[in-house]
């Protein structure tokens, strides 16, 4: 009940400001890792859509090219029409069992190093300590009141990111259209309104996301987290400190004095000097690290330093751990990177992709489509024969014009015309000339002796009359129906 | 109901002093944002009354600054695409109808714009498949290669523009077939209905030499002596297959006793002249229409190159 004589209670805040992350800079194997795996994604992402694949005069010769405008969707030497549009879905479903495979076997190493996050934000990091300098100058910059010296400083590292952030954006939007020709237009003010709206966009994502955002994407705005570490077990490799081995912590000078009581971390910060999530992973696993192992790094260094053995953080597995705590030897790293889950996650990810492989090959490159026209059914003819019409659609998906003939089989004393053409001059068959990488639509007219079954089956089909080369195979049309009056 | 106020422990804020049963109701006031969200609405619906029609009157209602109004955003899309449709619609006046065929761009448009026009003025009779609603009724079907007056894009544009046997218009085409129930005998009449049946192949049998003379005497002058028909006086073809009043006995011994006289509208003057061009192509596009289109001329050539580019 109410206390008519209680104090106003102070209102709790369920929200912290964010503190800042100055990570410091490390070297060693982990940390050479990183940069290597940055390069590669960068260098793909920046590059890829400049390199030329020749597909012939009919079709553009961009290797990777996402081409909304006509509805095609390049890649090397596949090309991809939108009722194929399920290799794409087969695509994002093998990347989904690729993040599971990565996730059982080694934790949330995509976090780690090769989200586009982690990667930028990396980078952008490198830009504040070539500007600012490392940690400790960080912080005192941080902490400065604002002058010339800290308005520079800040003002030339916003420049860079925005220069890398609008390289970001610009990159992107060469996927989608000729890379050369777009930046033409983009410099010279002729490309779509779009384009300059996408690398706006993307600009300022890059910026807000890499400069400031960082760590905050990681553990409030990304829902990757959730899912990964629910997707990892007692079997996956994940950064781990080794508090029995590292506990008590203590002083160097401290441990030298009383060595039994002391374990091997001297507390010195160092693995949370470095991490970019500006986490304690002394304190146990935890949702915001991302399994960089860049403390792992920072922790060996000292570790050589102090002449102790390396390792005191480490990537464990938490089965390990317990076998570790007791005193027995860790499982050796290809056993536990080998296990059932793994393997399994790597045949359904592997039979995926063969599949793919294979209807890639499969496919035809020639398709029909025959649509009767149902008002009116059939036309009676002068002549006693009756006529139907058909609207056909033929795609040619090859880069490169088609001659091939349209045949009518299994209708009698069929005549087939086009629309255009005149009765008489066509029989049961007629050559087309398809474009290149396109679709034909025509009206078709086919006339058969009025004295049938009202109902008739027949097929419509396609036949290449040039070389076939491969994959040319020939489009049939399913049961094509031909009516005729009641008599 | 109570009406002490209290300050609430857990939370600070005011009760509004109601008790039921032990339970109160903390005062807690809107949130911020939601009240100038109510303020801007309001705001926003007074400017709206000013700027839009919104007071109903007896007649009407006010009629807002603005001066908006839905009839008058009507015709003002109706303008904005009159005037995107006019250079096409120009064109489509300047261009000969036989040369139309040759611009891919100006034939879609007469096509779909036929078309649009035959659903508004032509399916009454002729049929929204343009197959003349039902065999035998006497509305030619205009998918078929049987043409009384010819199929032929000017010939098309003709009979569309002047109608067939109209009353008050001395340009339509016009034929007139005698009712013979009152020049020849019930005999005759079913001799020369077999006579039709059996050129037509519809059944087979002899036919006398008197009833040879009798088709010449009477109907070759406009069905031709080998009863094929002629276009000049949209004389029917009795030899074929198609019959537009039906071609079963009792039907054709009808039409030659009565006769029979269908009547269309001339559409000139009531539909301008772009709209029958293109109703004239759609038409002809149907299946039916005979050869002229600038196209077919030049695909002849190549024959067996049908194929178009895109
Ligand atoms: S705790 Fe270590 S592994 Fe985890 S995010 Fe920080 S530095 Fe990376
Ligand atoms: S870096 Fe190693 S030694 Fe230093 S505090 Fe971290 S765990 Fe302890």
């Amino acid at each position: 009940m109410a206390n008519p004589a209680s104090p106003p209670v102070q209102e709790t805040q369920l929200y912290a400001a964010r503190t800042g992350v100055y990570p410091k800079a490390v070297d060693g194997f982990f940390r050479r890792f990183k940069w290597a795996v940055m390069a590669v994604t960068l260098a793909i992402y920046y590059i890829t859509p400049w390199i030329r694949w020749d597909r012939g005069p009919y079709a553009p010769n961009q290797a990777v090219l996402v081409d909304l405008a006509n509805r095609r969707f390049y890649m090397f030497q596949i090309e991809i029409w939108p009722h194929e549009f399920y290799y794409v879905a087969g695509l994002l479903i093998m990347a989904g069992i690729g993040l599971f495979l990565v996730t059982s076997a080694v934790g949330r190493a995509w976090c780690g190093y090769a989200c586009p996050q982690t990667v930028w934000t990396d980078l952008f990091q490198h830009v504040e300590r070539f500007v600012e300098g490392d940690r400790n100058a960080q912080i005192k910059l941080a902490n400065a009141p604002w002058g010339i010296k800290k308005a520079a400083k800040r003002l030339s590292k916003w420049v860079i990111w925005l220069f890398i952030a609008f390289w970001t954006g610009g990159a992107w939007i060469m996927y989608f259209a000729d890379a050369p020709t777009l930046t033409r237009d983009f410099w010279a003010g002729d490309a779509a309104f779009v384009a300059y709206g996408t690398v706006g966009v993307l600009t300022a994502i890059t910026f807000i996301f890499g400069g400031f955002l960082r760590e905050q994407v990681c553990i409030y705005m990304c829902p990757w987290p959730r899912i990964q570490t629910a997707m990892l077990d007692e079997k996956s490799l994940i950064v781990t400190y080794k508090d029995w081995r590292g506990e008590q912590r203590g002083s160097v000078k401290k441990a030298e004095k009383n060595p039994d009581a002391f374990g091997d971390c001297i507390d010195c910060n160092q693995c949370v000097a470095v991490c970019p999530t500006g986490i304690d992973i002394r304190e146990g696993p935890q949702i915001g690290c991302i399994t960089c192992a860049l403390c792992i790094d920072a922790c060996d260094n000292v570790m050589a330093q102090i002449g102790r053995p390396r390792g005191l953080i480490d990537y464990c597995t938490f089965d390990d751990a317990e076998v570790e705590k007791s005193g027995g030897q860790a499982k050796p790293i290809l056993k536990t990177l080998l296990r059932p889950r793994t393997l399994i996650y790597f045949a359904i990810w592997g039979s995926i992709g063969l599949a793919m492989l294979f209807t890639l090959g499969q496919r035809t490159r020639l398709d029909l489509a025959v649509q009767h026209d149902r008002n009116p059914l059939y036309v009676q003819l002068s002549d006693g024969y009756v006529r139907n019409n058909y609207t056909v659609k033929l795609r040619n998906m090859e880069t490169r014009p088609r001659q091939v003939e349209l045949y009518i089989s299994g209708l009698s004393q069929a005549q087939i015309w086009p629309s255009e053409g005149k009765r008489g001059d066509y029989a049961d068959r007629l050559n087309l000339t398809l474009p290149a990488n396109g679709v034909t639509k025509l009206r078709l007219f086919i006339a058969a002796p009025g004295d049938g079954a009202k109902q008739e089956n027949f097929n419509i089909g396609t036949r290449p009359l040039d070389d076939d080369r491969g994959g040319a195979r020939r489009g049939d049309s399913d049961d094509v129906i031909f009516e005729r009056p009641v008599n | 109901m109570a009406d002490k106020k209290y300050i609430d422990e857990a939370t600070g804020t005011e009760t509004v002093g109601h008790e039921w049963d032990g339970i109160q109701e903390l005062d807690t006031p809107m949130p911020r944002w939601w009240l100038w969200s109510l303020y801007a609405t309001i705001i926003w619906g007074v400017i709206y009354v000013i700027l839009y029609p919104a007071w109903p009157m007896v007649n009407s209602a006010t009629k807002g600054v603005l001066g908006w109004s839905s009839r008058g955003e009507l015709h003002a899309e109706m303008a904005a695409v009159e005037k995107e449709r006019a250079p096409i619609l120009a064109a489509l006046a300047s261009t000969p109808l036989e040369e139309i065929a040759k611009d891919e761009r100006l034939m879609q448009t007469a096509i779909q714009g036929g078309s649009a026009a035959f659903k508004v003025h032509c399916v009454q009779c002729h049929g929204s498949g343009a197959d003349g609603v039902r065999m035998g009724s006497g509305y030619p079907n205009l998918n078929d290669d049987d043409w009384l007056w010819g199929g032929d894009l000017a010939s098309l544009e003709y009979s569309i523009k002047h109608g067939i046997r109209n009353p008050d218009h001395a340009e339509t085409r016009q034929s007139q077939m005698p009712a013979f129930g009152e020049i020849l005998s019930g005999t005759e009449i079913n001799n020369l209905t077999a006579y039709i049946r059996t050129i037509s192949g519809q059944q087979k049998g002899e036919i006398s030499n008197a009833t040879k003379i009798l088709f010449a005497n009477n109907c070759a002058s406009c069905h031709g002596k080998d009863g094929k028909g002629g276009r000049e006086f949209g004389a029917p073809n009795l030899t074929d297959k198609i019959w537009l009043y039906g071609g079963d006995a009792a039907a054709i011994r009808t039409t030659i006793e009565k006769s029979r006289q269908g009547v269309m509208p001339r559409w000139g003057g009531r539909l301008d002249d772009v709209t029958i061009k293109m109703l004239t192509l759609y038409v002809h596009s149907l299946g039916g229409g005979e050869a002229n289109l600038a196209k077919i001329v030049d695909e002849d050539k190549g024959k067996a190159e049908a194929g178009r580019a895109k």
